[in-house]
């Protein structure tokens, strides 16, 4: 149970500035309120952030070139959508999606 | 198991479950890299534990593993992570009638996952989320973070990776599945509005990591995003 005071103090800083990022608008909007025009930009942050991660995962990044496909999270993705217009059910997105992936992994 | 109009701590917890799938593959591998980095299990919890942040934890170990100045392992967290603010942004509105301190305790704990659920409830909740419900989910995900990222941690290279199982695949599917119910249920912004986001976003996201890092990227991704949403809103006027 080792604990070294370097990554101890890189553990309590990062976290102090990890929680600051979650608390923050928190506490601000607790006596504020955001301008309209701000309420619709936030509007579009789910499905922006949504998408963003989901294209994130499906490319293997080399900077200064064409980023490289990850083949297995791309093709799986294809079978997570489709259960997902058909069952609706994130339980069962999540399995089909799992069980692609690896099936697509043990094939390739 | 759908959502529901439930907004109990119960239903906090059994919608938490396909977002606790996914950390226990993700913990477990961290654990298992943490551990091939030379990690102890107690260092391993407190990572998860006062960090919190899958994508974070991974670029602290693989920087601490190298001896990074705390200077610039911080600049990464805070980068990676700034896309919290955005969240807490969007969620802090709905709270903002509970106490400080009950705002303070939901802040603490959402992820990219807890937001993305949280969001999708709106949707099935008359737009209203409660302090019991967002808490229980929280919590429920949180634990089992810590959990598993520990469990990998002790188990090492005793078992085989998760990630050869797909179980990675796991959030990258939740997120899948959270766009496409996110897009099919949220009326108040048009359709073919949502879709030429989504589609502006994976551009941007396509081009963009060509010069920009990743972690950069996403942010920048879904501030472009949103930007682009309130264009096209205004100008569908």
């Amino acid at each position: 149970m080792a604990l070294d005071s370097y990554v101890l103090g890189v553990i309590l800083v990062s976290g102090l500035v990890t929680w600051l990022s979650r608390i923050f608008p928190f506490v601000l909007l607790k006596h504020f309120s955001l301008p309209a025009v701000v309420i619709n930009f936030l509007s579009f942050v789910p499905i922006s952030i949504m998408t963003a991660l989901w294209i994130n995962s499906l490319f293997i990044q080399h900077l200064g070139h064409f980023p490289a496909v990850d083949w297995p999270n791309f093709l799986a993705s294809g079978p997570t959508i489709l259960s997902a217009m058909i069952s609706k059910n994130l339980m069962v997105i999540v399995v089909v999606g799992v069980i692609s992936l690896a099936v697509i992994k043990a094939v390739m | 198991m759908r959502m529901t109009d439930d907004l109990s701590p119960r239903a906090g917890v059994m919608e938490a479950v396909p977002t606790a799938f996914g950390y226990i593959g993700v913990g477990i591998a961290f654990g298992i890299i943490a551990k091939a980095n030379g990690f102890s299990l107690l260092e391993i919890l407190l990572l998860s534990m006062v960090t919190y942040g899958g994508s974070a934890q991974f670029i602290m170990v693989s920087m601490m593993a190298v001896h990074a100045s705390l200077l610039a392992i911080l600049l990464s967290v805070f980068l990676v992570n700034s896309r919290m603010i955005l969240m807490s942004t969007v969620v802090a509105p709905y709270f903002k009638s509970e106490s400080m301190m009950r705002n303070i305790v939901i802040g603490s704990l959402i992820t990219d996952e807890t937001f993305a659920l949280g969001m999708n409830k709106l949707n099935y909740t008359d737009h209203t989320l409660r302090f019991g419900w967002y808490n229980a989910a929280n919590l429920f995900a949180y634990l089992i973070w810590a959990v598993a990222t520990v469990v990998g941690g002790a188990l090492g290279t005793l078992i085989v990776d998760p990630q050869k199982f797909g179980m990675d695949f796991a959030i990258v599917a939740m997120f899948i599945g959270l766009l496409y119910l996110q897009v099919i249920a949220d009326k108040t912004i048009r359709l073919t509005i949502q879709l030429a986001v989504i589609g502006f976003v994976i551009v941007i996201m396509v081009v963009g990591l060509i010069f920009i890092p990743k972690n950069a990227l996403l942010l920048l991704a879904a501030i472009l995003g949103c930007s682009f949403g309130v264009v096209l809103k205004h100008g569908a006027r």
